[in-house]
């Protein structure tokens, strides 16, 4: 009995091993086709069956104007909404975190809401409110909508984040005769920072990525997903492929080294 | 700084007060908005005009596009469940017995996010398609019937919002089944418990309100998806969010579109509702990354 049951117990763990990594080859696999895909000297204008090996698209990564405008405002559009996304959102997780006041649990859940709505609900009803409004659309409503959709994401990291923080070591600046506006900037700021910067990594790439409520309310201006869009059809040129590895790439180093960061400031602790 | 010391009340609603104001201008402001334009009538060139009388738009609106907000269901459902059988063994794995890989393993769950959303989904075009790198050989051995299409079916719209929403189904799986302490297990274990008796009764009620939220996170977005619907679809396989994005960006019948998006919206916030009666609300927003 004890024999078979060992065997099974063996079986059944190397199947989940085999199953666990299937799952995360599938999850690669359309990432790994895209960068390939970027090396593709594509014959006529689709670039979905491979043809033959180049480095021409990597050489040739500015050649179309409206890829590179295109590439611009999305970087522009991401960079703002996620500088002003990530300290609207701290300070609110702030307030969540560490005070109790009334309402409170009903702001978390609304806070929670624009998580839950379906990204066309998002960007549709800015859209009706931007032309009712009469306000124009292009990057400044852009901003407006890329930040409304991060606050919460921001909200929802850094409360974990804030969850988990010591709240003595701040006392024990007030004991030292710290003042509130020192204790924020040479303790408690020092300590959350990491939470901030995950939380702007996740921001920026949201902003970068994002298509459905972007297409809403973009007006005439073509984001690096726009433009894709509208060259599905057309056929997608290579280099877009060359981009999209270069910011995965770019993405991934930026976590990579910030993991490895953390890591040694744990290890300098005693 | 005066202020804030002589009340100190007032310090959580300075803090929440820049992002309170962003989400009631640009979150609630334009659902309220949405909502009135679902009783306008009249054109964009015309201009448009608000009555109750419009209600009408809603029977409408549902009564030409049912087939479509039946389908979505459909798939939403299916993704939804193809994400679980995907989700919860990669879950228990990463969890249970991946020991110093996890983080390393972790990251391969969320880095689809890292590359864009509309590639990642004409990526499934190249790999699905009808002699791709990966089906050609398997036709070519046998494995796979050489006339099988995948491309353009129901099948690569539901599998392609499976993999685009997966990680959102992993990571809470991950987190319930991480948090579980290790001793209740080894207890189930002195106590007689066989290793599968001690899953069932152990880790996976504990789990549940892990693949709740996951189940929500995965289906809320999957039934207002149309990218999956355009681009991996055909004209059968149109979805409810496909209607809507149409319907304003290209007819610009905005009453019409306004009233599809409200009854999306009340379907999925009487998801919400039902989550939070059933596990809280505290669960959910703190699960959703």
């Amino acid at each position: 009995m004890r024999v078979i049951n060992r065997a099974l117990g063996w079986v059944s763990s190397r199947f989940l091993a085999a199953y666990a990594g299937l799952a995360l080859l599938y999850l690669m696999l359309p990432i790994i086709t895209i960068a390939l895909f970027s090396f593709n000297d594509p014959v006529g204008r689709s670039n979905y069956s491979w043809a033959s090996f180049t480095f021409d698209n990597w050489l040739t990564l500015f050649r179309d104007p409206t890829l590179v405008k295109a590439v611009g405002t999305s970087l522009r559009i991401a960079l703002v909404s996620t500088i002003i996304a990530t300290t609207i959102g701290t300070l609110m997780a702030m307030a969540l975190v560490r005070y109790r006041f009334r309402f409170r649990k009903a702001i978390d859940l609304f806070v929670f809401l624009p998580l839950a709505t379906p990204e066309i609900v998002l960007g549709a009803s800015l859209l009706t409110l931007f032309v009712t409004l009469q306000i124009p659309l292009g990057e400044l409503t852009l901003i407006l909508a890329h930040v409304m959709f991060n606050v919460s994401y921001v909200v929802v990291t850094m409360k974990a984040r804030l969850a988990g923080f010591d709240m003595r070591l701040e006392e024990a600046a007030a004991d030292l005769g710290a003042t509130p506006w020192q204790t924020f900037w040479r303790v408690t700021f020092p300590l959350i920072l990491p939470g901030i910067a995950a939380s702007a990594v996740l921001a920026f790439g949201l902003s970068l990525d994002d298509f459905v409520i972007t297409r809403f309310n973009a007006g005439q201006v073509q984001t690096f997903p726009v433009y894709i869009y509208l060259k599905v059809q057309k056929g997608i040129p290579p280099q877009v492929n060359a981009f999209a590895t270069l910011f995965f790439v770019a993405t991934v180093s930026l976590v990579a080294i910030g993991a490895l960061l953390q890591r040694r400031r744990a290890n300098l602790k005693p | 700084m005066g202020l804030i010391r002589r009340h100190p009340a007032l310090v959580p609603l300075l803090l929440l007060a820049p992002g309170l104001t962003w989400l009631f201008s640009f979150y609630l402001a334009p659902n309220i908005q949405m909502f009135a334009s679902s009783f306008w009538n009249g054109t964009l060139e015309s201009g448009f005009s608000f009555s109750l009388a419009n209600w009408v738009n809603y029977p409408n609106a549902l009564g030409t596009y049912q087939v479509q907000y039946v389908r979505s269901i459909q798939y939403g459902f299916a993704a939804t469940v193809l994400c679980f059988a995907i989700a919860f063994p990669l879950a228990y794995f990463i969890a249970f017995k991946a020991g110093r890989a996890r983080n390393a393993l972790l990251f391969i769950v969320v880095a689809p996010f890292f590359t864009s959303y509309l590639l990642r989904t004409i990526g499934w075009r190249t790999i699905l398609g009808d002699d791709s790198i990966i089906l050609g050989p398997l036709k070519s051995i046998g494995l796979v019937d050489p006339s099988a299409r995948f491309l353009d079916t129901p099948f690569s719209v539901i599998a392609g919002i499976a993999y685009n929403f997966v990680p959102f189904m992993i990571l809470p799986i991950y987190v319930s089944l991480e948090k579980i302490d290790r001793r209740l297990l080894e207890a189930a274990q002195d106590l007689y418990a066989s290793s599968w008796g001690a899953f069932r009764r152990v880790t996976l009620p504990l789990a549940i309100p892990g693949i709740f939220a996951g189940s929500l996170l995965t289906f809320i977005p999957a039934i207002g998806d149309f990218i999956n619907a355009e681009l991996l679809g055909n004209p059968g396989t149109t979805m409810i969010g496909n209607v809507i994005q149409r319907q304003f960006l290209v007819v610009r019948d905005y009453p019409t579109a306004a009233a599809l998006s409200f009854m999306l919206m009340v379907l999925i916030l009487a998801g919400v509702a039902l989550y939070a009666r059933l596990l809280g609300t505290e669960e959910l927003t703190s699960k959703a990354i």
